[in-house]
């Protein structure tokens, strides 16, 4: 099995320790993995900002570039759910998306695809889940709370197979951090209300760090806890996941 | 970067400990919300049907209409039809002004606020009374409702007690709301008594029967029916549904969705006039078949107006009714505003952060996360984007498109955490304003990995 790995632009850019965290553990599961040169961005913040026709070349060059592999593996639930849920349509009348399907958030690969039922590390911390809004109501990484539904986490799934964590989740359990692109900035006071609130649910909890699927979700609230000078940390469910690697 | 909703909200906002008490009254609401769909184990088929059952009616409206219409005559109801606000403004007041009316009492009904009926009577000298509490504390207020189920939300009963008093006349310092709804009670209780007509709006109508069906939790529209010898139920033509099992389902749905009630107290069928009385119903169109025409967002046609997109939406919840631009606010009012007019009422599309929630609530299945996205796509065609996003966004592609351009921006990238704070937290850094900037790495993960520091 051959695996592409994604980096979204600002994991590469701001958090290059995510991707190099995701590198480590599917190849400590043993898969093949390449990372494509010359990958950007998928496109979603100038589609949700709406200037979609703006994100074509960036789908039509993904879609070249990872055709080839057997899964495109990213470790951030909203790009993935963009290049999912977004791309056929944005490739239409052009070619067909040969790679929406068989992209897979990191969490989903491993749940999903390599069904991981033991990891290698510990990480003796109480941790705050952040469940983010692609994630849960696109992915479906895990049941949302609207919903009369069995309820599951592949993420609660996955961080349980490490030792020593305590894991937590906080109330309004997934309700939206306010990051949402441009929408941090067009409407920034809603924006950081929304993020101080989600951070202060996080921080109720007593954990000592916040963990989730998006990094751009985390950077959000990093940037609130900072300016607020809250001490808890943040840190990629896949960085939790490959710890001890 | 701004739009007058996001203006509006930042105002709102202001207002620190009223805006926390805003967001977490509506909050509960969703949790009562919650409580009742997980109450049922068919919940979620029950919104899928609702979903088919709106598409089938919807879909053939003509057909549902033709038959609702009949029966309604068949039961003696007088049927009229509206293409527009003006022509409805015009029928309900043909009626009342040839039955001689002076007053009419009315129970809830947004298409009224949608066609500004109230205030075309009141120009022609007709007293219009509303029976709602919350609609009635606000009419006495002078100011149009923040949400569509309960328009009130956003008072304190401080404000109510306050209006009362000046108003109404009740104790001076008593907000207790048994006092204040009791003293509502009888100042209606007159209105009821005194008034020549009575108006309802129509939750669902029935084609099957010709049933009009109100749903209230006053009893105020069964009120304003059983005095008056004259009434009229203003419906928009989305209304219409089959038959009594189509009903049941909407029935279900519609009370747990918007207050977490597993029903509303009274909900009333009106299928004839009362003995010597007379029965109007009015269809409007205003819009609605030019809705269904358009193919990117017919499905916004299939809101039953429970309000739950409202009470989930975290951006509704904090930044109040009244900063949309739209009569009805929250996501269903950002989607509606646009159908209405796009060059009007754009400036709402950016109170959303996409996170979907009102998705997963709306107990029709309408996707309003996705209509609100299509219309952002359609921004530049109306000459309403953000000049600035739009630069944003070119800007993006460019980068993102040439590869070597980013692969040097990317080593460029640090020099931002070194320059002064003054340079990088201004005024024109929307983000800075209550965030601090993440810290680009050293070493992006490309030149690692091109370094062969991945391993």
């Amino acid at each position: 099995m051959k695996v592409g790995l994604f980096i979204p632009c600002y994991v590469n850019a701001v958090f290059p320790e995510v991707g190099v965290a995701t590198y480590k553990l599917l190849k400590n599961l043993g898969v093949e993995v390449d990372y494509p040169l010359n990958q950007t961005c998928c496109g979603q913040p100038m589609a949700n900002a709406g200037f979609e026709q703006k994100a074509v070349p960036l789908a039509e060059r993904f879609d070249d570039m990872f055709k080839g592999y057997d899964y495109v593996v990213a470790p951030s639930a909203s790009c993935v759910a963009f290049v999912r849920l977004n791309y056929p349509h944005l490739l239409e009348g052009k070619h067909e998306c040969l790679t929406s399907n068989k992209t897979l958030d990191v969490c989903e690969f491993l749940h999903d695809i390599l069904k991981v039922d033991h990891l290698p590390g510990k990480f003796p911390h109480k941790v705050s889940l952040h469940n983010s809004c692609h994630g849960v109501r696109e992915l479906h990484l895990s049941s949302a709370s609207e919903q009369n539904v069995p309820s599951f986490s592949k993420i609660k799934d996955l961080l349980s197979l490490v030792e020593g964590i305590t894991l937590l989740e906080p109330e309004h359990v997934d309700e939206c951090c306010g990051f949402g692109g441009m929408f941090s900035v067009e409407e920034s006071e809603v924006s950081v209300r929304m993020g101080t609130d989600k951070l202060n649910n996080h921080i109720a909890t007593g954990a000592e760090y916040i963990t989730g699927p998006d990094s751009s979700c985390l950077m959000h609230m990093q940037g609130i806890a900072k300016r607020l000078n809250k001490p808890i940390k943040f840190i990629h469910v896949v960085q939790i996941l490959a710890a001890g690697l | 970067m701004s739009t007058k909703h996001s203006k509006a909200a930042s105002a709102f906002l202001e207002h620190e400990e009223d805006s926390r008490w805003h967001n977490q009254s509506i909050w509960y609401v969703r949790e009562k919300r919650d409580k009742m769909a997980m109450e049922l184990s068919e919940w979620e088929a029950l919104r899928d049907l609702s979903s088919g059952i709106k598409r089938h009616t919807i879909t053939h409206m003509d057909q549902y209409l033709e038959q609702f219409s009949k029966q309604a005559e068949a039961n003696g109801v007088i049927v009229h039809w509206a293409k527009d606000a003006a022509e409805y403004n015009d029928i309900v007041y043909d009626i009342l002004s040839g039955h001689q009316v002076k007053k009419v009492v009315k129970s809830k009904s947004m298409l009224t606020e949608e066609c500004h009926l109230n205030a075309f009577l009141i120009s022609k000298g007709i007293d219009v009374v509303e029976t709602d509490l919350g609609e009635r504390i606000l009419q006495l207020m002078n100011i149009p409702p923040s949400h569509i189920v309960m328009p009130a939300i956003h008072l304190k009963r401080q404000q109510v007690g306050r209006l009362f008093e000046e108003k109404l006349h009740t104790e001076k310092g008593n907000s207790d709301p048994t006092y204040l709804t009791q003293a509502a009670r009888m100042h209606l209780r007159n209105e009821f008594m005194t008034a020549d007509a009575g108006m309802t709006g129509a939750n669902f109508g029935v084609a099957a029967t010709g049933d009009v069906v109100v749903c209230t939790n006053e009893g105020n529209a069964d009120m304003s029916t059983s005095l008056p010898k004259l009434h009229i139920v203003s419906m928009g033509i989305e209304k219409v549904i089959p038959d009594y099992d189509s009903l049941g389902v909407f029935i279900r749905l519609l009370a747990r969705s918007a207050t977490g009630q597993p029903s509303t107290t009274y909900t009333s069928h009106f299928r004839k006039a009362r003995p010597g009385c007379e029965m109007h119903i009015v269809l409007v169109d205003n819009g609605r078949s030019d809705i269904l025409g358009n193919k990117a967002h017919w499905e916004t046609l299939k809101c039953i107006r429970c309000g739950s997109c409202m009470n989930t939406c975290p951006v509704y919840r904090r930044s109040g009714g009244y900063s949309y631009t739209y009569f009805i606010p929250g996501p269903i009012g950002i989607n509606l505003g646009m159908l209405k007019s796009p060059q009007e009422y754009s400036d709402n599309v950016s109170a959303c952060s996409l996170c979907c929630s009102c998705d997963n609530v709306c107990p029709a299945k309408v996707n309003l996360s996705e209509q609100i996205y299509r219309w952002r796509q359609e921004l530049d065609g109306f000459h309403k984007a953000d000049p600035m996003k739009k630069m944003m966004s070119n800007g993006m592609t460019i980068l993102y498109d040439h590869p070597s351009l980013y692969r040097f921006s990317l080593k460029m990238a640090p020099i931002v955490n070194h320059l002064p704070r003054f340079m990088v937290y201004n005024g024109l850094n929307a983000w800075g304003k209550g965030r601090e900037l993440p810290s680009f790495a050293k070493e992006s993960f490309e030149t690692l990995w091109r370094k062969g520091k991945v391993k």
